[in-house]
């Protein structure tokens, strides 16, 4: 469905064909990847998004470190909770800036202009925005790890944190959009963001807590499957509603 | 190549179109005059498929809005006084986008003649956020017809743009009319109005309540023409 090319029969009368053939209608893969390369292509030229969440996520472990005093026990087991608390922030950061890049310039219209389905536009913004999380996460992850002493680096903890940031991703995406046509956007997408997805963060933290303990990874399993169940669903929604989401 | 028969478009409890007819010729270059908050922007924002016709019906270039809206997209070329271009992309990188949006072969040849077009070719390379609001507005012309589109529709180009920016634009807008195509325009500037369009449809209350051709005001101007037409109404 989603890779259909447009070589439509022109069924209108002949004298609206005005001879012209330079357009092919873009596939979906094909228009979603433009979204991204032009968003990483304008993020990586003003690092504006990336450093205001950079700064944030660091300065709020930073913090962690010297209010709580923690032992090496008491670290193990507050890690999942500060972690996922900084991504949520920072992440939330990132939302707002992303899309409000897109309302404040009249780009978004130019986006819902383009012969493509407007889901495009969704799965565009949301992956643009998961690399942002992720690339975040790349740095404040070694940092952590430094500062508390414990090591972040497993497998399964990276899975864990990847399934996490598409779900918070892909309902974010969703509700930035909706909170950037109002005018007061900056709070409305917390308070819109961390109730729907609630779920997302409580299973990423139980997860993530349970690896870090050294349980089994089948003791774990009920919150893995949860996220990933959450993330599915999440994206269908958005696929689903989009179209009304962005709809005057 | 433009039908619109009884529509209406509410927000709300508030009315803004109240049944507005209005057809365009393959090839015409209509000027859509009005007071502000007369609805021109949101009649526009219709046609762009940007909005939802409460009642009515809408054809653009053959397709019916709203079921039709993607194709409509294909043959649209939309110009408003925002120019709808990233700050932090060169001039290339924006019509490069917008040309993979539109799924346009030939790419850099393409965005080469259209620069041309627009005359920004020497600025192809420069971030847009470095560009006068005159070259922004160039440039998003240059976006608009990236994609050859049949029917334009600008909607208040002229805004901010002072006199030497707007006579650059005059001789962007006549190529761009030149070239076939049919040309919707909202503007509150009579003389570049008058000087463009071949008709002069006058937008009030949420319907069109005078127009004119460009011969039939030979006898008056258009300045007359409006304000009469907005006495009467």
């Amino acid at each position: 469905m989603m890779d259909k090319k447009t070589a439509t029969i022109d069924s209108r009368p002949e004298t609206m064909n005005r001879p012209s053939s330079i357009v092919h209608r873009p596939s979906f893969v094909k228009a979603t990847l433009a979204i991204v390369q032009k968003d990483l292509s304008a993020e990586f030229r003003s690092f504006e998004l990336i450093s205001a969440m950079l700064v944030f996520s660091l300065l709020v472990i930073i913090i962690f470190n010297f209010a709580l005093e923690l032992d090496v026990k008491v670290r193990q087991s507050v890690t999942s909770g500060v972690l996922w608390a900084t991504f949520a922030f920072a992440g939330t950061l990132g939302l707002n800036r992303s899309m409000s890049v897109e309302k404040d310039r009249g780009c978004m219209d130019g986006l819902l202009l383009a012969p493509v389905d407007r889901s495009v536009i969704y799965f565009g913004k949301a992956i643009s925005n998961l690399i942002f999380m992720l690339i975040v996460e790349a740095i404040v992850l070694p940092v952590y790890s430094l500062l508390y002493n414990v090591n972040l680096f497993r497998l399964d903890l990276l899975g864990v944190i990847l399934l996490g940031s598409i779900g918070y991703a892909a309902v974010g995406t969703l509700l930035s959009t909706m909170s950037a046509q109002t005018r007061t956007r900056e709070v409305l997408l917390p308070i819109l963001l961390f109730p729907v997805a609630m779920p997302v963060l409580l299973a990423s933290v139980k997860a993530s807590g349970g690896l870090l303990a050294g349980v089994e990874l089948s003791e774990v399993l009920m919150p893995i499957n949860l996220l990933i169940v959450y993330d599915v669903i999440f994206i269908a929604i958005a696929f689903m509603v989009f179209d009304f989401v962005v709809e005057e | 190549m433009i039908e619109v028969k009884k529509l209406v478009k509410r927000f709300g409890l508030k009315t803004i179109l109240r049944g507005l007819e209005f057809s365009v010729a393959p090839g015409e270059f209509v000027a859509l005059l009005g007071p502000n908050g007369a609805g021109k922007t949101t009649f526009l924002r219709i046609l762009a498929t940007l909005s939802r016709p409460s009642l009515g019906n809408v054809m653009v270039a053959g397709y019916n809005l709203p079921h039709q809206a993607a194709q409509v997209r294909a043959k649209l070329g939309v110009v408003s006084h925002m120019p709808l271009l990233y700050p932090d992309l060169t001039a290339e990188e924006n019509l490069r986008f917008y040309g993979r949006m539109y799924g346009i072969g030939n790419m850099e040849e393409r965005i080469t003649e259209v620069l041309e077009m627009v005359g920004l070719e020497n600025r192809r390379k420069d971030l847009v956020r470095t560009f006068s609001r005159g070259m922004q507005q160039r440039l998003a012309i240059g976006r608009a017809v990236i994609h050859d589109p049949e029917v334009m529709l600008f909607d208040e180009p002229y805004t901010g743009l002072d006199q030497d920016a707007s006579e650059m634009l005059d001789d962007v807008l006549r190529t761009v009319a030149a070239e076939g195509r049919t040309v919707v325009m909202t503007s509150h500037d009579l003389a570049r109005a008058e000087e463009l369009a071949t008709r002069f449809d006058i937008l009030s209350r949420g319907v069109i309540t005078a127009s004119a051709t460009q011969k039939e005001l030979k006898k008056t101007n258009l300045l007359s023409f409006y304000k009469q037409a907005l006495a009467d109404s």
